[in-house]
């Protein structure tokens, strides 16, 4: 099946129909199932206490926020290279969910920072780079906003995702290259995860949680991001006519 | 009630707890409905103008 089986935005449509309330209570079942483990059956940590169960919340959010910007750099670059018709209207139907969950692995680690680290926030490369990405995120939907005519709108945006796109393995590795106070990955490593069964399996269960809510949200706001369109267009066509 | 009160205080850490579960499903419950909002509103504008379109086009008729 060629990529452009999808660009039809009328069998996309259907398809996303289809998707999106299974996504949706996917979503709703797994985050009941995630919340119950992460606050009641999940161990306190034997160091951090009770404050590790923000890992719960926090790591989910964070590997969203990389997530939805890989998803709208790839968009991006497929709205410019190929052309193709729903590409820029994924890659910016994706940008508000990726800065919320950028907003959210930002304040969520700052209310797991203050307990154990002493401080709300600190200027390292971790958490920095987290904040340029708020701003990359902010910057791509004010772009899109700025610019009248939606296809420049769309060709500009798509150059400033990508060229925002380097910040991602700054994010991912930044805890290896500079000191820092964030302590390093412990599930997505080489050797394997470094984290109990009992914890691991909440945060899995909240990660399926988020990308499930990811997947029905989405569908939801580029089938909006499709109707304006298709609103402009007849609205143009009224006015001409 | 003692067993709620302990698992409410998080071991001392319930001011940090609570609220990051708490901004965590008050912001995804925000994007939520607005972008279903959002969808739903598009839905019923698109069929307005159509059916108003299709009206327009059987007068002329």
């Amino acid at each position: 099946m060629s990529m452009h089986y999808f660009a039809n935005p009328t069998r996309f449509t259907r398809l996303a129909g289809r998707i999106q309330p299974w996504a949706g209570g996917l979503s709703a079942v797994l985050l009941a199932v995630g919340l119950y483990l992460a606050l009641v059956a999940a161990p306190a940590d034997y160091q951090q206490g009770d404050t590790v169960r923000i890992m719960f919340v926090h790591v989910p959010s964070a590997w969203m926020a990389m997530f939805c910007y890989s998803f709208l750099a790839v968009a991006s670059a497929v709205a410019l290279i190929w052309k193709h018709p729903l590409a820029d209207l994924a890659a910016k139907a994706s940008a508000p969910i990726g800065a919320g969950f950028t907003f959210l692995a930002l304040v969520t680690g700052s209310l797991w920072g203050k307990p154990m680290w002493g401080t709300w926030w600190v200027w390292d490369a971790r958490l920095t780079s987290v904040l340029i990405l708020l701003f990359l995120y902010l910057g791509y939907m004010a772009l899109w906003q700025a610019i009248e005519d939606s296809q420049k709108a769309a060709k500009a945006a798509a150059v400033l995702a990508l060229v925002g796109a380097v910040n991602v393995p700054i994010i991912k590795f930044s805890v290896d290259w500079w000191n820092t106070l964030h302590q390093p990955a412990s599930v997505l490593r080489m050797d394997g995860p470094a984290i109990h069964p009992s914890m691991l399996w909440p945060l899995l269960i909240m990660a399926l949680a988020f990308q499930a809510y990811f997947v029905a949200l989405l569908l939801a706001r580029i089938r909006m991001e499709l109707n304006l369109r298709r609103i402009r267009a007849l609205r143009l066509a009224e006015r001409a006519s | 009630m003692e067993s709620f009160m302990q698992f409410a205080e998080m071991g001392g850490y319930g001011g940090y707890v609570w609220p990051a579960f708490g901004i965590v499903l008050a912001v995804m419950l925000f994007m939520w409905i607005a972008g279903m909002r959002g969808w739903r509103k598009s839905e019923q504008v698109l069929a307005s103008l159509r059916s108003s379109r299709r009206q327009r086009e059987d007068i002329s008729e």
